[in-house]
């Protein structure tokens, strides 16, 4: 059994415009210590479907429909207690600002104890010191002064640092990264995605890391989700998915991105573009949803919307038209 | 060598920071801190480093969107940074900008027409309203806009449209020098490649000269000719694209390339993890201001500021090790290909 099982999970959101269907039927599935990443631009449904998890979508105007089976037990169906209760625990998850996530007028000392008192009962001194050992943990130096300190007076590097222990303080199985890199600066991604690759060793914790960034996929996945307009178009192995993606999506995102290194080669290429923009997920989409941006789309595409389907063991995609390996019988 | 279009010397911008019970001045944000270099016509050097190293307060003082403690800044050969404000006038339409957030920086209550007209009417560009009209919708034109779509306001347009509309403002001034500050950074990754090709295809068509700040190292190496580092308030290397990213001669360009994330699974490279966090510019350290951080540094690195020097024709850097024999400098050999990825 997967520890994470996400059934056609489909959160919309009601407006005053009509029903936006912010993630559409998903599904997928993720293994005990294993990294997967979901990968897709700016409204694709990918933080949705993170918070969905740990239902941190506000009902109304929000709803959450499918299943979402952690351990076997659908957390969908949990009482408001019951969530409480894996949030921080079994389930924890790291934000994009770790500025605007962290409590200001409180110590990241107390920060840290805090999911530690509350779900471990432990005495406040209790925590103060596990708080130490996690920012020891995280590599923060003069750990025992810096409990005291407050998020202003750190930088944001180890502002995210104090995130990743809070987010590990209670050992969760799973942990949830959504963006975790992106308000930081290349120097300092490199330090905590660095530390997230040692911490997912030495704690052993599921992570599924949501990012626009392919180039952080590449580094710390080993399994890619490619989200686009709320739906899933493709999910493979990581290396299978960077040498042959089967979605005209991915191959358009592969393709778009400049790569370093590329003035070395010594021939200057064009960096290739995906006309259009996202669609409107306002109104209910027929056929394929990338089909008005999509090079090769046909009738068929805008008609029939393709099913997810295995192209190569392990690799599905879906797209009437991606080259399908002949499957052993 | 003709004049290039704009040079920049030893130029200087210090914050004063106010504080206490007086407000009095209490120390200086050491933002940038003696930058030079030049751009010739119809070149792109682009101005790479992390938040805070001062790139974006260098495309401002440029552009003199405030006053400058120091040095000087030459358009074509004119000295600008002194010029009182009246025949300053003409001087602005020659040099223009497009940031980073396309929401923010379109007047909300102004159609599209009438953000491009006016730069257009502020410098007399046109002789009556109908070579306004028609100026307009080539600008449109230019930037793969439709033509009907000036009518419209900004909150109608996407980002990347929007960022098209900002970039047809820059050309309605016919400028020599466009200074894109972050330009593409908040687009998402399709949309950029949109507009990094529109830019590139724009300054071979008009013969721009560009100053491209930015911090994504892939895009600029895509987009220029020339690139200069900058660590707090300082340039620390200046080469040719090529140059640099085969054979960085700074350590900290070297740190930056090998932590830039590369799309290559299970690439083999060589990894430098710099340690701790870029320090404060308002107290920077003695000597060479990345010692602190520097992999290689040896003493007198926290004694003696190095300078920018040659290493060779046309790539500069300002580091002490250039000065020691070739066995004892790991910058000597092409180390940009090892720390960017094997192939």
């Amino acid at each position: 059994m997967a520890l994470l099982e996400v059934d056609n999970l489909q959160t919309h959101f009601r407006s005053r415009d009509g029903i936006n269907r912010a993630v559409d039927g998903v599904s997928f599935h993720v293994e005990a210590r294993e990294t997967v990443a979901i990968v897709g631009e700016s409204g694709c449904g990918k933080s949705v479907t993170a918070m969905s998890i740990l239902r941190l979508i506000p009902e109304p105007p929000g709803k959450i429909a499918g299943a979402i089976r952690f351990n076997g037990r659908d957390l969908l169906k949990c009482s408001d207690r019951e969530m409480r209760d894996i949030r921080g625990n079994e389930i924890s998850m790291i934000f994009q600002e770790p500025m605007t996530s962290l409590n200001p007028v409180l110590t990241v000392g107390r920060q840290i104890g805090e999911t530690l008192r509350l779900h471990q009962g432990l005495s406040a001194q209790a925590a103060e010191n596990r708080a130490v050992d996690m920012l020891n943990l995280v590599g923060i130096p003069e750990a025992r002064r810096r409990v005291r300190e407050y998020p202003h007076q750190l930088s944001g590097g180890m502002r995210q640092r104090v995130m990743i222990a809070i987010a590990l303080a209670c050992n969760p199985k799973l942990l949830i990264a959504d963006e975790p890199t992106t308000a930081l600066d290349v120097t300092i991604q490199a330090q905590i995605l660095d530390l997230m690759r040692d911490l997912k060793r030495t704690v052993g914790a599921a992570i599924v890391i949501i990012t626009h960034d392919l180039g952080v996929v590449a580094e710390v996945a080993e399994r890619v989700i490619v989200m686009y307009a709320g739906r899933k178009v493709e999910e493979a192995e990581v290396g299978r998915l960077f040498r042959n993606p089967r979605h005209p999506y991915t191959q358009g995102l592969l393709g778009s991105m400049p790569k370093l290194g590329s003035s070395l080669t010594g021939v200057e290429t064009r960096l290739q573009e995906i006309p259009g923009v996202v669609p409107s997920l306002k109104r209910k989409l027929e056929g394929c949803v990338f089909a008005s941006r999509c090079a090769h789309a046909t009738d068929l595409c805008t008609k029939v919307a393709p099913a997810l389907e295995e192209k190569a063991p392990g690799h599905i995609a879906a797209c009437h038209y991606a080259l399908k390996d002949a499957l052993a019988a | 060598m003709s004049t290039p279009i704009l040079e920049v010397n030893d130029l200087k911008k210090h914050f004063p920071i106010h504080g206490g019970f007086f407000g009095g001045r209490t120390g200086y944000v050491y933002a940038v801190d003696g930058v030079s270099f030049s751009i010739a016509k119809g070149e792109t050097l682009s101005l790479v480093g992390e938040s805070g190293c001062g790139k974006s307060t260098v495309g401002k003082a440029i552009l003199r969107l405030f006053p400058i403690t120091g040095g000087s800044v030459n358009l074509d050969g004119t000295r600008i940074d002194d010029m009182p404000s009246g025949t300053l006038r003409p001087m602005r339409r020659r040099m223009q900008v497009v940031f980073q957030d396309p929401f923010s920086s379109l007047n909300p209550r102004m159609r599209v027409r009438d953000i491009l007209a006016e730069p257009i009417r502020n410098f007399g560009l046109a002789k009556d309203a109908a070579d306004i009209e028609k100026r307009v919708g080539d600008l449109m034109d230019r930037v793969r806009l439709p033509r009907d779509a000036v009518g419209r306001w900004p909150h109608e347009f996407s980002g990347g449209q929007r960022q098209r509309i900002c970039i047809a403002r820059a050309l309605a001034a016919d400028p020599d020098l466009i200074i894109c500050d972050e330009a593409v950074s908040a687009l998402d990754v399709s949309v950029k490649a949109q507009i990094v090709n529109l830019l590139q295809d724009l300054q071979k068509e008009l013969g721009l000269a560009m100053l491209f700040i930015s911090h994504d190292l892939a895009i600029v190496e895509h987009m220029t000719h020339r690139v200069a580092v900058m660590y707090l308030g300082k340039i620390v290397e200046v080469a040719p694209k090529r140059q640099l990213f085969a054979a960085p001669k700074h350590p900290y360009t070297e740190a930056l390339l090998s932590a830039v994330p590369v799309p290559e699974p299970g690439a083999q490279r060589e990894r430098i993890i710099l340690t701790g966090d870029v320090p404060s510019p308002i107290n920077p350290p003695k000597g060479c201001r990345f010692h602190t951080r520097c992999p290689y540094a040896f003493d007198r690195c926290s004694k003696e500021e190095p300078e920018l020097r040659p290493t060779e024709e046309g790539h500069f850097a300002a580091c002490h090790l250039h000065d020691r024999p070739a066995s004892e400098n790991p910058l000597a050999g092409a180390r940009g290909a090892a720390v960017i990825a094997h192939h």
